[in-house]
């Protein structure tokens, strides 16, 4: 199964206004400090980076550490400078990687 | 006076009995007024409350969406998905899981929400049932529950389910486990106050599977009445137990006209 996420852009939005984004996507974040039923440890599983990009140009990232809570929610601001999309990226350990992407248009 | 007069009527003369489960189950002193019972989610922190009322925040989101493609998923022997013979869930599953554990003809007492699903997976889809708590079977449940949010729970108490309400309406107010506790010596006799800084709810069912911060995933109604039994230091019930079923039926009874919130988010 494909990691499920939730992304949340306004649909539209004035030139110049301060638009909240939303993001929340299912992953573990597996600490690779808790130790299973066989006494040994759980291997790290976190995402590790986050990008998010507005028309190719990128306007946020963030960096993960083991401390972030399972299924990482993610708000941030950005101004509404043109139509277009904005594209997110998740990337993690094991090859994990995750894209979603949501049109947006200004006017 | 009347709950003597119903257990012994229930006990000895049939049609008596039949008389007096059609009225309502008679109410414990101890018991919360219809009026005064409020969903859990009202002695939540404004964060968490929050959380819950924006699906783009809310985790148990990304459970339903599992669940969503479950169910157009073909599966088993007979390659159906639920699609096949449900069509659109959206329309045909409106209000089923405010109506559940209801009570089925094939086992003779009443299963919930899991069981009803797993019991489609080996009768229809001929496939194998799901594990409890799985990923899968707590997706499926919770894209069902959230066909009925902003429904009133409504389960039959009727004949058929009376005796199975009586029986749950007994474990939760019986003492057990080492500590002694009965879980309406909380949730009746002590909601509203706080137990070690954390405020103790009513304990209403009606936002389940929820998403629990605590345990960073959806959880069943199960789970969550396990963990109880454990804080109780009593011995909990197996997954699928009979008592559990009991259990959660007697709290949807309890609850009655609560409206759901599945999949709510809980601390």
């Amino acid at each position: 199964m494909t990691a499920r996420a939730l992304i949340n852009v306004p649909a539209k939005a004035r030139r110049g206004e301060i638009i909240e984004i939303k993001t929340l996507i299912a992953h573990p974040m597996e600490t690779g400090f808790r130790v299973g039923l066989n006494g040994a440890l759980i291997p790290r599983d976190i995402i590790t980076t986050f990008r998010c990009t507005y028309n190719g140009e990128e306007i946020f990232r963030a960096e993960f550490s083991p401390a972030i809570a399972a299924n990482p929610f993610l708000t941030f601001f950005t101004v509404a400078t043109a139509t277009g999309t904005i594209a997110f990226q998740w990337e993690g350990d094991d090859g994990f990687s995750a894209a979603e992407s949501a049109p947006i248009t200004v006017e | 006076m009347l709950r003597t007069l119903f257990f012994t009527s229930w006990r000895g003369n049939a049609i008596f009995a039949i008389a007096m489960l059609a009225a309502t189950l008679p109410v414990f002193a101890t018991e919360i007024p219809l009026a005064d019972r409020r969903s859990d989610y009202e002695f939540m922190g404004a964060q968490t409350r929050a959380m819950q009322d924006d699906d783009s925040a809310n985790p148990g989101m990304l459970g339903v969406l599992d669940g969503e493609a479950l169910w157009n998923r073909r599966d088993g022997a007979a390659g159906k998905s639920c699609a096949d013979c449900h069509n659109d869930a959206r329309s045909s599953m409106k209000g089923v899981a405010a109506r559940y554990p209801a009570y089925s003809p094939a086992q003779g007492r009443p299963i919930d929400l899991e069981a009803r699903i797993n019991q489609c997976r080996t009768d229809e889809q001929k496939a194998t049932p799901m594990k409890f708590e799985s990923k899968e079977l707590l997706g499926l449940t919770a894209y069902l529950a959230l066909q009925s949010r902003g429904m009133p729970i409504d389960v039959a108490a009727d004949a058929r389910t009376q005796p199975f309400i009586a029986a749950g309406r007994e474990i939760f107010n019986r003492r057990q486990g080492q500590i002694n506790m009965s879980c309406a010596q909380c949730h009746d006799d002590n909601w509203g106050q706080k137990l070690a800084g954390a405020p103790v709810p009513q304990g209403h069912p009606n936002g389940y599977p929820v998403y629990r911060l605590e345990w960073q995933s959806l959880g069943s109604l199960q789970r969550r009445l396990r963990n109880c039994m454990s804080g109780m230091r009593a011995e909990p019930y197996a997954y699928g137990a009979i008592e559990n079923v009991d259990l959660e039926l007697y709290l949807m009874w309890r609850a009655r006209g609560l409206k759901m919130e599945a999949p709510a988010v809980r601390p």
